[in-house]
């Protein structure tokens, strides 16, 4: 299974192996990440699953769609170059080793 | 040690109250009972994914079960509390069990209000709030063939948009002259009329059921007050809920259009809190008391009232916002548009894409959105923070909302 890092706004650091087609929202709620709220369930409509994606994956991951893209404007801690919503991020054995880290609050 | 929150209900709010309370660092015992027989889970999918078949109970669950160990939180599931001894404080179960608390907040919700006409007993007809009738709804839906959808609401719509996904046959009848009536101004209501009856959907407006009719128990055809008859092998009800106030009126607290309380989600008593769909409070965007039943409300009050219990207390001023997916359609609301007496629209019918902002005198107070969702999400920036937009402004495409939205950004930090 592809492993998916999270590294928390403190700097805690954890590794989880997600399963092919699991997004990195739902993988992380299932382990007890507390730094990713999910609070509309993955459908684009709050930001409350923003994270900034290591730079050496970002240009892997397939572009946020329009929508996404607006929802981003609206993170509770600026967006940045990599930012993404983890709800939209479906890991497949090509991001095998994702890093992710997560901004220190979304709400 | 302090007997802590007891929380009541395991739906959004509940749970999203147990969960903030915690993330605010609140150290005291949480409990959180609630009569469902599941953890806490998420209800929009129900009428989306979840009837589709395409998700499971797992990916619907707030958290895991986990969770709740991980964070103290005492889940009592499949037990209804009967009533509240505010003298005492504490609340009793139906098993007789009682629970002291410091401080409780009720989040029991709302339910369907039901039929009450000739054959609303048959078999085959369906209702949705809790995951086993959605999973009613999706079993049955594989084998039916002709559906019938009574009300044009949201809840209903979207079920009708997946029974027709599924090719079934699908009627959807509404009472009054459009759909979704108490939402959306007409031009949205036409719109979605279109986006059914182009997938296929037959959608009659102005049309009373007046009886189901049957054979060996089961529902055969939906009467109209006509006359006419709708052939259906399942039937799906949506016309509304009713908030459940009993719980607190049982224990004498003021009841409105649902368990009354005041910009700090405080009931009657100081101890108790009522949030989410069930409560009736002072909303400033509204500039009037109302009741709202979403995801947006649930989830903002419960973390407005878990600051409070942890020792910050907050006023709630949240934004309302709300969604509703019908075929590959996405409505997104923001404000409240009851009471606009004026209109601006960015994008068009025809294009698939458009925004209707709505004012109120000269301030905005609300922004339907199809298909644009930067301009949703920059509205909810925008009227969160009570920044002007004028009509000129929002009427001119040039002009960006982005642009206007990060002036409130830079003021935040």
């Amino acid at each position: 299974m592809p492993r998916v890092t999270y590294i928390s706004a403190k700097g805690d650091v954890r590794e989880i192996d997600v399963a092919v087609g699991t997004t990195v929202m739902s993988a992380a709620l299932k382990n007890g990440i507390d730094g990713i709220v999910a609070e509309c369930g993955g459908v684009c409509m709050c930001s409350t699953c923003h994270v900034f994606v290591d730079e050496k994956f970002y240009d892997r991951l397939p572009p946020a769609n329009d929508t996404e893209e607006a929802v981003l404007e609206i993170a509770a801690v600026e967006r940045q170059a990599t930012s993404r919503l983890s709800c939209q991020i479906k890991v497949t054995e090509e991001l095998d080793g994702l890093i992710v880290r997560l901004p220190e609050k979304q709400r | 040690m302090s007997a802590g929150t007891v929380i009541v209900g395991t739906g959004q709010a509940g749970f999203q109250t147990a969960a903030s309370l915690r993330a605010e660092s609140y150290a005291e015992p949480i409990t959180l009972i609630g009569e469902e027989r599941q953890i806490p889970y998420q209800r929009p999918p129900l009428s989306k994914g979840f009837a589709l078949g395409q998700q499971d109970f797992e990916s619907v669950e707030l958290r895991p079960e986990k969770f709740y160990q991980d964070h103290r939180i005492n889940l009592i599931t499949g037990s209804r509390v009967t009533a509240i001894d505010r003298a005492a404080r504490g609340v009793k179960l139906e098993s007789g069990k009682k629970f002291s608390y410091e401080k409780l907040v009720i989040a029991v919700g709302s339910r369907n209000r039901k039929l009450a006409l000739k054959g609303a007993n048959l078999d085959g007809i369906a209702y949705l709030r809790s995951v086993q009738e959605a999973a009613v709804i999706r079993d049955r839906l594989k084998n039916a063939n002709a559906v019938v959808v009574i009300g044009g609401g949201f809840i209903g719509l979207e079920l009708a948009a997946v029974a027709r996904t599924m090719g079934k046959s699908v009627r959807v009848v509404e009472a009054l002259p459009r759909l979704m009536s108490r939402a959306v101004p007409p031009m949205i209501s036409e719109f979605f009329r279109q986006v059914h009856v182009g997938k296929g959907i037959q959608v009659i407006c102005n049309a009373t059921v007046s009886a189901i009719e049957g054979s060996d128990g089961s529902a055969r055809s939906v009467v109209l007050s006509d006359g006419s008859r709708c052939g259906a092998d399942l039937i799906i009800v949506g016309v509304g809920v009713v908030p459940n106030v009993e719980l607190a009126q049982g224990a004498g607290l003021p009841v409105g259009n649902g368990i009354a309380i005041d910009e700090y989600l405080q009931t009657g008593d100081e101890n108790i809190f009522a949030i989410g769909d069930c409560a009736e409070f002072p909303c400033t965007f509204a500039g009037a008391r109302i009741r709202l039943e979403s995801v947006q409300n649930a989830a903002d009050q419960a973390q407005c009232v878990a600051a409070t219990i942890a020792g910050r207390r907050s006023a709630y001023k949240a934004l309302p916002w709300f969604w509703t997916d019908q075929f590959e359609v996405k409505l997104q609301m923001a404000g409240i548009s009851h009471g606009h007496d004026r209109t601006v629209t960015r994008g068009s019918a025809e294009s698939g894409k458009l925004s209707i902002f709505y004012f109120k005198g000269e301030r905005l107070i609300a922004i339907d959105s199809i298909n644009r969702p930067l301009d949703h999400m920059m509205g909810r920036k925008l009227m969160s923070a009570h920044l002007p937009l004028t009509r000129e402004q929002a009427a001119d495409e040039s002009f960006d909302l982005k642009h206007l939205a990060h002036a409130v950004g830079a003021a935040h930090h």
